[in-house]
């Protein structure tokens, strides 16, 4: 039990971090820059709709079955939501906030570090704060289905053993997870903003 | 400190705009809502690409981007940064000039103090007032030193008492330090009080500049349309009644208007801003008139109303609701009140 509840744990926290991150950084990029979004926008926009269970078959046949490939499922339901809090809290921002920060002597990145992503941080929490939880949901999926670690993987043993004590710690230690997340990110939304919101 | 001069410019609403305001004065730019006031203003911050040019002390700055141009810029929402506190808001522009920090504590301080906001210091935008905001706003502005002031109608959303006092504080402060400060409203009371100059711009085209007096005075036809024209009466006799009451006599119109000086020889006053009743009002007999009403003229949302009193006939400004509420009829007898404080005189050394 604690060797599977910590694969998952491991997988969520890398695959969720490296698909935050990515989310994040190219959030930003399309909605401080008008060509970037103009350029990326349709792709994605195309590519977000697939649920990131419905990229499982192609990612077993790219990584076949190891560690990868429960990450790169997290990565991909990570990675499109928080992209899309991030463009929407970017281009919230009040423009004059923009102007104020450009009369007043600051470059284009120090505007954007110093005003422009600390404003956008409640739609960004909005999304860390759902994709938490959801990436510990699609993990127990992927587990299930095509993953022999885990704690999915360990449900299903548990289930063809007629074990349901089993199944039901599972699913106790998964809520548990799944708020725990989400409860982590609301704390540090309150920490970083609650001051001046 | 600095000259601007505008000349040429096209941007949206604005049409060949051709403006010039002196090293050190505070020229008010008045107009209606809509005239391009607030797009004259991002074009001399450089926030806005226009056709045209612009100058600061007579060279051209046109090719110069915002953050290099030295302007305070006071926007109509103040825009403070909600994220700061208000030391760190003041302290923004400083650091982002890569000030030593020893010198951006200084100044803070010292704007803090000019300010009076002190005790503010570290409260976020969020817990101020609206006349704390805009004090905070002030301070951040000038935290640069910025060779031009620009204000972006910020005394909106100020009740009238605390704008009225601020407003004072702005122009000893803005006297004190002598900077080129352009000032923004719709408010032409405002602007008389704020201006050593005022220009008027309406649908994009400068239609007046001149000294408040002479706007409203003789304000052209276009300038009419926008604050109204005024009544004015011509003065055939002033008695001084006190140090800043002089009594006049206007034909049979006998005023009480506060002024230090003893010959004045026109009072005038907008229509909107004379009272009228259909009963005797009560109260002391000041600047109150009895006249005959001779035309009515309703045009949605006010009525315009025609008292002749003696040789004088005054034009009277009242809202449709109020119109409604009294019973008033053509030749009925009608009393007017002129509230002193909207009295504009012309004095004999004018």
């Amino acid at each position: 039990m604690g060797r599977n509840f910590l694969s998952s744990l491991i997988r969520v926290l890398i695959g969720f971090s490296a698909g935050s991150i990515a989310g994040l950084f190219i959030g930003i990029m399309m909605g401080w820059n008008n060509l970037a979004n103009k350029a990326l926008n349709p792709i994605i926009s195309l590519i977000y709709p697939i649920p990131a269970l419905g990229w499982l078959p192609l990612l077993m046949l790219w990584f076949g079955i190891g560690e990868i490939l429960p990450i790169a499922i997290i990565f991909i339901c990570s990675f499109f939501p928080i992209l899309y809090n991030t463009v929407t809290g970017i281009k919230n921002v009040d423009k004059n906030y923009i102007f104020v920060a450009r009369i007043l002597g600051a470059s284009d990145l120090k505007i954007l570090s110093t005003v422009v992503v600390p404003l956008a941080l409640p739609n960004i929490f909005t999304g860390l704060k759902l994709e938490s939880g959801m990436a510990w949901r699609v993990i127990i999926a992927a587990e299930m289905v095509a993953i022999p670690t885990g704690i999915g993987a360990l449900m299903m043993k548990a289930e063809s053993l007629i074990r349901i004590d089993i199944i039901i710690i599972c699913l106790i230690v998964l809520g548990v997870m799944c708020l725990s997340f989400e409860k982590f990110f609301a704390f540090l939304e309150k920490k970083l903003t609650n001051r001046w919101r | 400190m600095s000259s601007i001069k505008l000349k040429d410019i096209s941007k949206y609403v604005c049409k060949n705009v051709n403006l010039e305001i002196f090293d050190k004065e505070l020229l008010v730019l008045l107009g209606p809502n809509g005239a391009g006031k607030s797009t004259l203003l991002n074009i001399i911050a450089g926030l806005i690409d226009y056709e045209g040019s612009v100058f600061f002390d007579n060279k051209p700055v046109d090719g110069l981007p915002a953050n290099q141009r030295r302007i305070g810029y006071l926007f109509q929402e103040l825009n403070l940064f909600p994220h700061f506190d208000v030391a760190a808001n003041i302290a923004y522009g400083l650091k982002m000039q890569k000030r030593p920090q020893n010198e951006i504590n200084a100044k803070v301080e010292e704007l803090l103090q000019i300010m009076k906001i002190k005790k503010l210091s570290s409260r976020y935008p969020k817990e101020l007032s609206g006349g704390e905001k805009q004090r905070v706003a002030l301070a951040r502005a000038l935290a640069n030193s910025p060779r031009i002031l620009l204000l972006d109608e910020p005394m909106n959303s100020l009740d009238y008492r605390t704008s009225k006092h601020l407003r004072t504080e702005f122009k000893i402060l803005q006297k004190k330090l002598g900077i080129t400060t352009l000032y923004v409203t719709h408010n032409f009371y405002e602007a008389e009080e704020m201006a050593q100059r005022i220009a008027v711009l309406d649908r994009g085209r400068i239609e007046q500049i001149g000294l408040p007096k002479e706007i409203f005075f003789h304000p052209t036809e276009a300038v009419n349309d926008f604050i109204g024209a005024p009544n004015i009466l011509n003065c055939d006799y002033c008695n001084r009644l006190s140090f800043g009451l002089v009594e006049v006599k206007c034909g049979d119109i006998s005023l009480v208007v506060s002024s230090e000086r003893e010959k004045i020889k026109k009072v005038a006053i907008l229509p909107e801003d004379i009272y009228l009743s259909d009963i005797r009002p009560p109260g002391p007999d000041v600047n109150r008139v009895k006249g005959r009403l001779t035309e009515i003229e309703e045009s949605s949302p006010t009525v315009c109303c025609t008292v002749i009193t003696g040789k004088n006939s005054l034009r009277v400004k009242l809202p449709q609701e109020i119109f409604a509420s009294m019973s008033l009829n053509i030749s009925g007898e009608v009393w007017l009140i002129l509230a002193p404080r909207k009295l504009k005189i012309i004095s004999d050394s004018e």
